[in-house]
Protein backbone atom coordinates (compact mmCIF):
# COMPACT_ATOMS: atom_id res chain seq x y z
CA UNK A 1 0.00 0.00 0.00
CA UNK A 2 2.75 2.32 -0.83
CA UNK A 3 0.32 4.68 -2.57
CA UNK A 4 -1.81 5.56 0.33
CA UNK A 5 1.52 6.26 2.12
CA UNK A 6 2.27 8.51 -0.86
CA UNK A 7 -1.22 10.22 -0.53
CA UNK A 8 -0.82 10.46 2.79
CA UNK A 9 2.21 12.96 2.07
CA UNK A 10 0.68 14.98 -0.31
CA UNK A 11 -2.07 15.60 2.28
CA UNK A 12 -0.13 16.48 4.92
CA UNK A 13 1.73 18.92 2.51
CA UNK A 14 -1.67 20.39 1.36
CA UNK A 15 -3.16 20.78 4.32
CA UNK A 16 -0.48 23.70 5.85
CA UNK A 17 -1.29 25.04 2.93
CA UNK A 18 -3.70 28.03 1.99
CA UNK A 19 -4.42 26.78 -2.18
CA UNK A 20 -6.46 23.72 -0.43
CA UNK A 21 -8.19 25.99 2.58
CA UNK A 22 -9.04 28.23 -0.47
CA UNK A 23 -10.73 25.79 -3.29
CA UNK A 24 -12.56 24.16 -0.50
CA UNK A 25 -14.07 27.03 1.08
CA UNK A 26 -14.99 28.57 -3.07
CA UNK A 27 -16.16 24.65 -3.82
CA UNK A 28 -18.19 24.78 -0.97
CA UNK A 29 -20.26 27.99 -1.80
CA UNK A 30 -20.61 27.45 -5.29
CA UNK A 31 -22.10 24.18 -4.17
CA UNK A 32 -24.48 25.57 -1.90
CA UNK A 33 -25.08 28.30 -4.34
CA UNK A 34 -25.81 26.20 -6.87
CA UNK A 35 -28.33 23.91 -4.53
CA UNK A 36 -29.82 27.30 -3.91
CA UNK A 37 -30.87 28.30 -6.97
CA UNK A 38 -31.90 24.74 -7.96
CA UNK A 39 -34.39 24.36 -5.03
CA UNK A 40 -36.12 27.55 -6.66
CA UNK A 41 -33.81 29.95 -4.24
CA UNK A 42 -35.82 28.17 -1.03
CA UNK A 43 -34.80 30.72 1.70
CA UNK A 44 -33.78 28.44 4.43
CA UNK A 45 -31.05 27.26 1.81
CA UNK A 46 -29.03 30.35 2.51
CA UNK A 47 -25.87 29.81 0.22
CA UNK A 48 -23.74 31.42 3.16
CA UNK A 49 -25.55 29.06 5.95
CA UNK A 50 -24.99 26.11 3.97
CA UNK A 51 -21.28 26.48 2.98
CA UNK A 52 -20.58 27.21 6.57
CA UNK A 53 -22.26 23.88 7.47
CA UNK A 54 -20.50 22.60 4.91
CA UNK A 55 -17.01 23.97 5.55
CA UNK A 56 -17.72 23.10 9.28
CA UNK A 57 -18.12 19.55 8.92
CA UNK A 58 -15.18 19.28 6.41
CA UNK A 59 -13.24 19.71 9.05
CA UNK A 60 -14.61 18.56 12.09
CA UNK A 61 -14.57 14.99 10.07
CA UNK A 62 -10.84 15.55 9.43
CA UNK A 63 -10.11 16.94 12.38
CA UNK A 64 -8.77 20.31 11.52
CA UNK A 65 -7.69 23.22 13.77
CA UNK A 66 -9.79 26.13 12.68
CA UNK A 67 -6.83 27.98 13.35
CA UNK A 68 -5.07 26.30 10.03
CA UNK A 69 -8.24 26.52 8.43
CA UNK A 70 -8.01 30.32 8.58
CA UNK A 71 -4.69 30.82 7.94
CA UNK A 72 -5.71 30.12 4.10
CA UNK A 73 -8.59 31.95 4.05
CA UNK A 74 -7.61 34.97 5.55
CA UNK A 75 -6.91 35.76 2.07
CA UNK A 76 -11.00 35.60 1.38
CA UNK A 77 -11.25 37.22 4.41
CA UNK A 78 -9.52 40.61 3.62
CA UNK A 79 -11.44 40.97 1.13
CA UNK A 80 -14.35 42.23 3.33
CA UNK A 81 -12.90 45.49 4.04
CA UNK A 82 -12.50 46.53 0.48
CA UNK A 83 -15.74 45.01 -0.36
CA UNK A 84 -17.46 47.52 2.59
CA UNK A 85 -15.40 50.41 0.94
CA UNK A 86 -16.69 49.54 -1.93
CA UNK A 87 -20.98 49.19 -1.18
CA UNK A 88 -20.51 53.28 -1.49
CA UNK A 89 -20.76 52.24 -5.40
CA UNK A 90 -24.56 51.16 -5.63
CA UNK A 91 -25.63 53.51 -2.76
CA UNK A 92 -23.79 56.72 -5.24
CA UNK A 93 -25.67 54.90 -8.36
CA UNK A 94 -29.09 55.32 -7.18
CA UNK A 95 -28.22 58.55 -4.86
CA UNK A 96 -31.38 59.64 -5.71
CA UNK A 97 -33.64 57.12 -4.68
CA UNK A 98 -32.04 56.98 -1.28
CA UNK A 99 -32.45 61.41 -1.23
CA UNK A 100 -36.18 60.97 -2.75
CA UNK A 101 -36.92 58.06 1.12
CA UNK A 102 -34.87 60.39 3.48
CA UNK A 103 -37.35 60.68 5.48
CA UNK A 104 -37.76 56.69 5.90
CA UNK A 105 -34.36 56.20 6.24
CA UNK A 106 -33.92 58.76 9.49
CA UNK A 107 -37.04 57.35 11.03
CA UNK A 108 -36.38 53.82 10.23
CA UNK A 109 -32.79 53.80 11.41
CA UNK A 110 -33.36 55.56 14.36
CA UNK A 111 -36.42 53.84 15.73
CA UNK A 112 -34.82 50.50 14.10
CA UNK A 113 -31.40 51.33 16.17
CA UNK A 114 -33.89 51.54 19.76
CA UNK A 115 -35.57 48.23 18.79
CA UNK A 116 -32.91 46.54 17.89
CA UNK A 117 -31.59 46.85 21.81
CA UNK A 118 -34.66 47.25 23.73
CA UNK A 119 -36.01 43.85 22.05
CA UNK A 120 -32.56 42.09 22.75
CA UNK A 121 -32.62 43.57 26.52
CA UNK A 122 -36.47 42.09 26.99
CA UNK A 123 -35.70 38.80 25.75
CA UNK A 124 -32.17 38.49 27.22
CA UNK A 125 -34.11 39.26 30.83
CA UNK A 126 -37.19 37.15 30.04
CA UNK A 127 -35.07 33.96 29.21
CA UNK A 128 -33.32 34.50 32.29
CA UNK A 129 -29.74 35.40 31.36
CA UNK A 130 -26.98 36.87 33.56
CA UNK A 131 -26.09 41.10 33.78
CA UNK A 132 -22.97 39.78 31.51
CA UNK A 133 -24.51 37.55 28.98
CA UNK A 134 -27.51 40.68 28.19
CA UNK A 135 -24.06 43.44 27.76
CA UNK A 136 -22.54 41.36 25.38
CA UNK A 137 -25.86 40.51 23.43
CA UNK A 138 -27.42 44.25 23.22
CA UNK A 139 -24.77 45.23 20.44
CA UNK A 140 -25.57 42.25 18.00
CA UNK A 141 -27.77 44.07 15.11
CA UNK A 142 -24.73 46.22 14.32
CA UNK A 143 -21.76 45.37 12.29
CA UNK A 144 -18.97 43.63 14.31
CA UNK A 145 -16.06 45.82 14.76
CA UNK A 146 -18.23 48.37 15.92
CA UNK A 147 -20.56 46.02 18.08
CA UNK A 148 -17.26 44.60 19.88
CA UNK A 149 -16.38 47.99 20.97
CA UNK A 150 -19.60 48.81 22.61
CA UNK A 151 -19.58 44.89 24.11
CA UNK A 152 -16.24 46.59 25.63
CA UNK A 153 -17.60 49.77 26.62
CA UNK A 154 -20.59 48.40 28.58
CA UNK A 155 -18.79 45.86 30.14
CA UNK A 156 -20.01 42.56 27.93
CA UNK A 157 -17.77 40.35 26.15
CA UNK A 158 -16.08 41.29 23.05
CA UNK A 159 -15.27 37.87 21.59
CA UNK A 160 -18.49 36.74 22.58
CA UNK A 161 -20.30 39.71 21.18
CA UNK A 162 -18.30 39.44 17.58
CA UNK A 163 -19.46 35.60 17.77
CA UNK A 164 -23.20 36.04 18.59
CA UNK A 165 -23.24 39.47 15.66
CA UNK A 166 -21.93 36.76 13.21
CA UNK A 167 -25.27 34.44 14.24
CA UNK A 168 -27.70 37.56 14.30
CA UNK A 169 -25.85 38.21 10.34
CA UNK A 170 -26.63 34.37 9.45
CA UNK A 171 -30.33 33.98 10.89
CA UNK A 172 -31.17 37.35 9.31
CA UNK A 173 -30.13 36.68 5.95
CA UNK A 174 -31.59 32.67 6.03
CA UNK A 175 -35.13 33.64 7.38
CA UNK A 176 -36.01 37.34 6.22
CA UNK A 177 -36.97 36.58 2.57
CA UNK A 178 -39.51 34.06 4.06
CA UNK A 179 -40.36 36.03 7.22
CA UNK A 180 -41.24 39.07 4.97
CA UNK A 181 -42.54 36.64 1.79
CA UNK A 182 -45.42 35.34 4.93
CA UNK A 183 -45.42 38.87 5.58
CA UNK A 184 -46.56 39.89 2.34
CA UNK A 185 -44.18 42.66 2.44
CA UNK A 186 -42.83 43.11 -1.36
CA UNK A 187 -41.09 46.36 -1.44
CA UNK A 188 -37.49 45.61 -2.09
CA UNK A 189 -36.58 48.90 -0.26
CA UNK A 190 -38.37 47.97 2.38
CA UNK A 191 -37.06 44.30 2.73
CA UNK A 192 -33.01 45.22 2.06
CA UNK A 193 -33.36 48.34 4.50
CA UNK A 194 -34.43 45.66 7.03
CA UNK A 195 -32.32 43.18 6.18
CA UNK A 196 -29.36 45.90 6.83
CA UNK A 197 -30.49 47.27 10.07
CA UNK A 198 -31.13 43.86 11.59
CA UNK A 199 -28.48 42.05 10.22
CA UNK A 200 -25.98 44.51 8.91
CA UNK A 201 -23.10 43.04 6.53
CA UNK A 202 -24.07 39.63 6.30
CA UNK A 203 -27.70 40.86 5.91
CA UNK A 204 -26.85 42.66 3.00
CA UNK A 205 -24.63 40.93 1.34
CA UNK A 206 -27.88 38.04 1.02
CA UNK A 207 -30.21 41.33 0.10
CA UNK A 208 -27.76 42.73 -2.93
CA UNK A 209 -26.94 39.54 -4.55
CA UNK A 210 -31.02 39.09 -4.71
CA UNK A 211 -32.05 42.69 -5.77
CA UNK A 212 -30.38 45.93 -6.74
CA UNK A 213 -32.51 48.32 -4.83
CA UNK A 214 -32.80 45.80 -1.82
CA UNK A 215 -28.73 45.99 -1.99
CA UNK A 216 -29.20 49.83 -2.12
CA UNK A 217 -30.96 49.93 1.26
CA UNK A 218 -29.30 47.39 3.26
CA UNK A 219 -25.99 48.80 3.02
CA UNK A 220 -27.44 52.26 3.92
CA UNK A 221 -29.55 50.41 7.01
CA UNK A 222 -26.25 49.00 7.80
CA UNK A 223 -23.59 52.07 7.74
CA UNK A 224 -26.34 54.36 9.56
CA UNK A 225 -27.21 51.97 12.40
CA UNK A 226 -23.54 51.04 12.91
CA UNK A 227 -23.15 55.12 13.25
CA UNK A 228 -26.47 55.29 14.93
CA UNK A 229 -26.14 52.57 17.46
CA UNK A 230 -22.02 53.33 18.21
CA UNK A 231 -23.55 57.24 19.28
CA UNK A 232 -26.67 56.40 21.03
CA UNK A 233 -24.44 53.46 23.50
CA UNK A 234 -21.56 55.62 24.65
CA UNK A 235 -24.66 58.72 24.73
CA UNK A 236 -26.88 56.76 26.90
CA UNK A 237 -23.61 54.99 28.79
CA UNK A 238 -21.74 58.68 30.05
CA UNK A 239 -24.67 60.17 30.84
CA UNK A 240 -26.48 57.30 32.72
CA UNK A 241 -24.14 54.75 34.03
CA UNK A 242 -21.30 56.71 34.35
CA UNK A 243 -21.30 59.60 35.51
CA UNK B 1 -8.37 47.66 -13.25
CA UNK B 2 -5.30 48.33 -11.18
CA UNK B 3 -6.10 52.07 -10.58
CA UNK B 4 -10.13 51.18 -8.79
CA UNK B 5 -8.00 48.54 -6.86
CA UNK B 6 -5.74 51.36 -5.43
CA UNK B 7 -8.48 54.11 -5.15
CA UNK B 8 -10.69 50.99 -3.19
CA UNK B 9 -7.98 49.94 -0.74
CA UNK B 10 -6.27 53.82 -0.06
CA UNK B 11 -9.56 54.42 1.26
CA UNK B 12 -9.80 51.48 3.98
CA UNK B 13 -6.50 52.50 5.06
CA UNK B 14 -7.00 56.24 5.54
CA UNK B 15 -10.38 55.15 6.88
CA UNK B 16 -8.59 52.72 9.52
CA UNK B 17 -6.16 55.53 10.46
CA UNK B 18 -8.41 57.78 11.09
CA UNK B 19 -10.14 55.66 13.18
CA UNK B 20 -7.22 54.88 15.08
CA UNK B 21 -5.71 58.31 15.58
CA UNK B 22 -9.14 60.07 16.63
CA UNK B 23 -10.29 56.76 18.73
CA UNK B 24 -13.53 56.30 16.61
CA UNK B 25 -16.14 54.18 17.49
CA UNK B 26 -16.63 53.36 13.35
CA UNK B 27 -14.62 50.41 11.30
CA UNK B 28 -12.11 52.06 9.26
CA UNK B 29 -14.17 50.40 6.17
CA UNK B 30 -17.09 52.38 6.99
CA UNK B 31 -15.05 55.50 7.37
CA UNK B 32 -14.25 54.03 3.89
CA UNK B 33 -17.44 53.55 2.44
CA UNK B 34 -18.28 57.47 3.46
CA UNK B 35 -14.94 58.66 1.85
CA UNK B 36 -15.71 56.96 -1.37
CA UNK B 37 -19.72 58.16 -1.43
CA UNK B 38 -18.88 61.76 -1.12
CA UNK B 39 -16.30 61.30 -3.43
CA UNK B 40 -17.94 60.05 -5.75
CA UNK B 41 -21.23 62.80 -5.25
CA UNK B 42 -18.09 66.02 -5.36
CA UNK B 43 -17.40 64.90 -8.76
CA UNK B 44 -20.51 63.70 -10.24
CA UNK B 45 -20.90 66.94 -12.07
CA UNK B 46 -17.32 67.02 -13.44
CA UNK B 47 -17.46 66.99 -17.38
CA UNK B 48 -14.02 65.84 -17.69
CA UNK B 49 -13.86 62.50 -19.98
CA UNK B 50 -10.53 60.93 -18.07
CA UNK B 51 -12.46 61.04 -15.18
CA UNK B 52 -15.98 59.48 -16.70
CA UNK B 53 -13.39 56.54 -18.00
CA UNK B 54 -11.85 55.92 -14.69
CA UNK B 55 -15.56 55.73 -13.06
CA UNK B 56 -17.06 53.37 -15.14
CA UNK B 57 -13.78 50.97 -14.67
CA UNK B 58 -14.51 51.97 -10.63
CA UNK B 59 -18.10 50.70 -10.90
CA UNK B 60 -17.14 47.32 -12.79
CA UNK B 61 -14.44 46.42 -10.56
CA UNK B 62 -17.01 47.27 -7.37
CA UNK B 63 -19.56 45.31 -8.90
CA UNK B 64 -16.99 42.55 -9.04
CA UNK B 65 -15.95 42.68 -5.74
CA UNK B 66 -19.83 42.99 -4.41
CA UNK B 67 -20.71 40.42 -6.88
CA UNK B 68 -20.18 37.31 -4.54
CA UNK B 69 -20.39 39.24 -1.21
CA UNK B 70 -21.98 36.53 0.57
CA UNK B 71 -18.78 34.43 0.40
CA UNK B 72 -16.68 36.26 1.87
CA UNK B 73 -18.62 36.10 5.28
CA UNK B 74 -17.77 31.91 5.32
CA UNK B 75 -14.51 31.93 6.52
CA UNK B 76 -15.80 33.84 9.78
CA UNK B 77 -18.87 31.95 9.68
CA UNK B 78 -17.03 28.53 10.11
CA UNK B 79 -15.24 30.01 13.53
CA UNK B 80 -18.18 30.44 15.07
CA UNK B 81 -19.33 26.95 14.43
CA UNK B 82 -16.33 25.93 16.00
CA UNK B 83 -16.65 28.11 18.79
CA UNK B 84 -19.69 27.57 19.33
CA UNK B 85 -18.88 25.92 22.68
CA UNK B 86 -17.80 29.07 24.29
CA UNK B 87 -21.83 30.08 24.59
CA UNK B 88 -21.28 26.94 26.73
CA UNK B 89 -24.63 26.57 29.17
CA UNK B 90 -26.34 29.91 27.69
CA UNK B 91 -26.69 28.83 23.91
CA UNK B 92 -29.96 28.06 23.89
CA UNK B 93 -31.25 31.02 25.70
CA UNK B 94 -28.89 33.01 23.81
CA UNK B 95 -29.68 31.55 20.45
CA UNK B 96 -33.35 32.30 21.51
CA UNK B 97 -32.77 35.61 21.96
CA UNK B 98 -31.04 36.14 18.74
CA UNK B 99 -33.77 34.10 16.28
CA UNK B 100 -36.51 36.11 17.79
CA UNK B 101 -34.84 39.39 18.80
CA UNK B 102 -33.66 39.29 14.94
CA UNK B 103 -36.97 38.38 13.23
CA UNK B 104 -38.90 40.60 15.12
CA UNK B 105 -36.27 43.79 14.39
CA UNK B 106 -36.84 42.88 10.73
CA UNK B 107 -40.27 43.14 10.91
CA UNK B 108 -40.71 46.67 12.85
CA UNK B 109 -38.20 48.16 10.67
CA UNK B 110 -39.58 46.54 7.82
CA UNK B 111 -43.04 48.16 8.42
CA UNK B 112 -41.84 51.61 9.88
CA UNK B 113 -40.07 52.38 6.46
CA UNK B 114 -43.07 51.30 4.25
CA UNK B 115 -45.07 52.96 5.87
CA UNK B 116 -42.85 55.95 5.58
CA UNK B 117 -42.03 55.89 2.53
CA UNK B 118 -43.09 58.77 -0.05
CA UNK B 119 -43.46 56.43 -3.34
CA UNK B 120 -44.28 52.49 -1.60
CA UNK B 121 -44.76 50.93 -5.35
CA UNK B 122 -46.00 48.16 -4.05
CA UNK B 123 -46.49 45.65 -0.70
Amino acid sequence: MADTAKLYEVWVYLQAEPLFWLTLTIGCYLAADKLYRALNLFPLLNPVAVSILLVSTCLLLFDIDYQRYFDGAKFIHFLLGPATVALAVPIYLNWSAVLSEKRSIIAGVLSGSIFAIGITYLLALMTGLDSVTVKTLLPRSVTAPIAMGISEMIGGIPSLTALITVITGIVGAALGAFVFDTLGIKNMAARGFAFGLASHGIGTARAITRDRTAGVFAATAMGLNGIVTAVLASLIFHLFLNP
Amino acid sequence: MLGPIFLILFLQLVGEAAQRYFALAVPGPVIGLMLLLMLLLITRSSKSQQLAQFRTGFVDTASGLLRHLSLLFVPIGVGVIMHLKLLETHLVSVLIVILLGTVLTMIFTGYVFLKLMRRPSDG
